[in-house]
């Protein structure tokens, strides 16, 4: 009833292509900046900034990223955690190595770091594609991770092997390092979230993206039509890594503050991450974010679910039954609906713009 | 036929190609030319190297031996964006559209040779690259209005019907505003009416855009019809070419598709 396009007319192809045409669509995301900007802020302590928040918003700007490759560009990557750790490693290079340098400059120049390094592992996929990607991928994740360990360069000789995030300011107020306020590393995180979602959501209905959804719906006829592949496919790795190589660091600069590479091991960040995009829906920036919030939040709910209906059980076994009920719901997530939430909500949306009548 | 409608010069020559995958030898000595704003048909039986002459020509395939001469510049190896980018463009025989996309986008993704503004700006939207946008935007209206599938515009095409998919397909290789366009049996599986709109479609386009158009199709009466000369091939071979009335009374012609009795 209350979601409906009839009567809003376009007159020019500009509105006709703007970010969201509906306006229904134009209040809901200003009421998301808003409650996530100014609302949240008033309500949320330490326990929801740490172990909910932060980590989901990371989390989700490295699915956004992986999305450009997998879900636009269609290329399968199981490297994520391996693109983040260069850019954590890269930051923590730049940050103890030009102490002065701001660090947002610090996190972007990681960023076109882990870029590189993505194009580098890219090079295979113009001769193999799916599974076989995949493997290659793979081989990435456990290389340079095996790289950052062993090569003690890249952590400054420490004898624990852990990178520490060092405390660094931007407008003088405190951002990274374990004595920065939550608040300010919530903001951090947030604005990088949403200046990058915005950047991928144009460059996905640009004609970049176009040239990736047709490399990967066709790649024969896309060649055809003139679409180099090698440059579209590399492209689409570089900016996807950088997009991971940002959230890497911040995913240690904003959240844990120090870490070794096993924070960033397959088991952690590449299936987690590359389950979001699924569970979130393929081929869309929206749908990385809610299946990020899914992934994150679904552990925390069944951890703290039991309890509050009054059940008593041990840690451990809660632990397994955290895990049964994931790979659960994953799978119903898989066979139900292999779009993704993503989908969901345009059904919901197609369904609203019909209600009460069924036709 | 309207009457301004004119025949230029040789746009596209095609110098002794031969094409062979390994021992197979799918096109053998082809000799043949196109000329500006005509519409050109291969024939020739299953398996008789249309689809290879077609792909050579916009550089899928790399012809082993030969020349071929597009607008004035030889190539005997042709890269595919080249060829697209010289004004190149085809439809393939199974639909080659991009599925998850809607028909607007496969449509404006025809264009994207022509879209030049980098990520950076892309990322920003607002400016230089939405004006590039919307400019092109334009143009994509203008193949969608003359295709007649406005109905469409935002239906994603793995939902469509074939009869429409094909057409959006042409849509998206008109995007591109060839000077050649090469249609690989436009009109399979299609029934009477949709064959009808088919040929009007591509007449219309030859005729008002003045697009030289190869065309492969195995229906006989739509070739002999819309056709100004006609290639046939038989086991890689050229056997006949010239108009529709030489063609149909060539007895080799005659031969390759009813069979001949040996005794």
């Amino acid at each position: 009833m209350f979601y409906r396009e009839a009567g809003q007319f376009k007159s020019t192809y500009g509105a006709d292509q703007a970010i969201f045409p509906i306006v229904q669509d134009r209040w809901f995301m200003v009421l998301v900046l808003l409650v996530s900007y100014v609302v949240v802020p008033m309500f949320a302590d330490e326990y929801w900034y740490q172990a909910i928040l932060i980590p989901f918003i990371i989390l989700a700007l490295a699915a956004v990223g992986l999305n450009i490759l997998t879900g636009y560009c269609g290329q399968v990557s199981l490297g994520t955690g391996a693109f983040m750790a260069v850019g954590a490693y890269a930051t923590y290079k730049l940050s103890t190595g030009f102490p002065e340098l701001n660090i947002i400059i610090v996190f972007l120049m990681s960023g076109a770091i882990a870029a590189a390094v993505g194009i580098v592992f890219g090079l295979p996929s113009l001769r193999i594609k799916g599974f076989y990607l995949a493997v290659a991928t793979l081989a990435a994740q456990f290389f340079i991770l095996w790289v950052f360990n062993k090569v003690e360069w890249f952590f400054n000789y420490s004898p624990s092997g852990t990178i520490t995030a060092p405390p660094r300011e931007i407008f003088s107020v405190l951002i990274t390092g374990p004595e920065a306020s939550p608040e300010a590393r919530y903001y951090v995180v947030l604005v990088f979230l949403t200046v990058f979602a915005l950047a991928a959501k144009n460059m996905a209905r640009g004609h970049l993206g176009r040239s990736w959804m047709a490399i990967r719906d066709m790649d024969i006829a896309a060649e055809i039509i003139g679409i180099r592949p090698l440059q579209t496919k590399l492209l689409a790795f570089a900016i996807s890594s950088f997009y991971c190589g940002v959230a890497g660091a911040l995913y240690i600069f904003c959240w844990l503050g120090s870490a070794e590479t096993e924070a960033f091991d397959i088991l952690n960040i590449s299936f987690p991450v590359l389950f979001m995009v699924i569970v979130g829906g393929l081929g869309s920036v929206l749908g990385s974010i809610l299946g990020a919030g899914f992934i994150t939040l679904l552990p925390i709910f069944l951890t703290n679910a039991p309890p509050v209906i009054g059940l008593e059980i041990s840690t451990e076994l809660q632990k397994h039954i955290e895990e049964i009920i994931f790979g659960v719901m994953i799978i119903f997530f898989l066979i139900v609906e292999p779009h993704g939430f993503n989908r969901l909500w345009q059904i919901a949306k197609e369904k609203l713009r019909m209600w009460p009548f069924p036709y | 036929m309207s009457q301004e409608r004119r025949i230029g010069d040789v746009i596209l020559k095609v110098d002794n190609v031969s094409l062979a995958f390994g021992g197979v030898k799918a096109l053998t000595n082809i000799t043949f030319d196109v000329c500006e704003g005509e519409v050109r048909s291969i024939i020739g039986p299953n398996g008789a190297g249309k689809s290879s002459m077609l792909n050579c020509i916009n550089g899928f395939y790399k012809p082993t031996e030969g020349i071929i001469t597009f607008k004035g510049e030889s190539h005997s190896q042709m890269e595919t964006h080249q060829a697209a980018s010289q004004g190149i463009a085809r439809t393939f025989q199974n639909i080659a559209l991009f599925k998850g996309m809607t028909t607007l986008d496969n449509v404006m993704t025809g264009r994207n040779l022509k879209m030049r503004k980098n990520f950076l700006w892309q990322s920003l939207y607002y400016g230089p690259a939405m004006r590039e946008e919307l400019e092109h935007r334009e143009a994509a209206e203008r193949v969608i209005d003359f295709l007649e599938i406005e109905s469409i515009r935002k239906t994603v095409v793995g939902r469509l019907p074939y009869g429409l998919q094909k057409r959006v397909e042409l849509a998206r290789a008109l995007a591109a505003e060839p000077d050649m366009l090469l249609l690989d049996e436009p009109m399979a599986g299609m029934n009477y009416e949709e064959k009808e709109d088919m040929c009007r479609y591509i007449l219309d386009v030859n005729d008002e855009f003045g697009t030289t158009i190869v065309l492969i199709e195995h229906d006989m009466s739509v070739v002999m019809d819309i056709s100004d000369r006609v290639v046939v091939l038989d086991y890689g071979q050229k056997i006949a070419d010239g108009d529709p009335d030489e063609v149909r009374a060539n007895q080799r012609v005659i031969d390759a598709y009813l069979g001949v009795q040996h005794d």
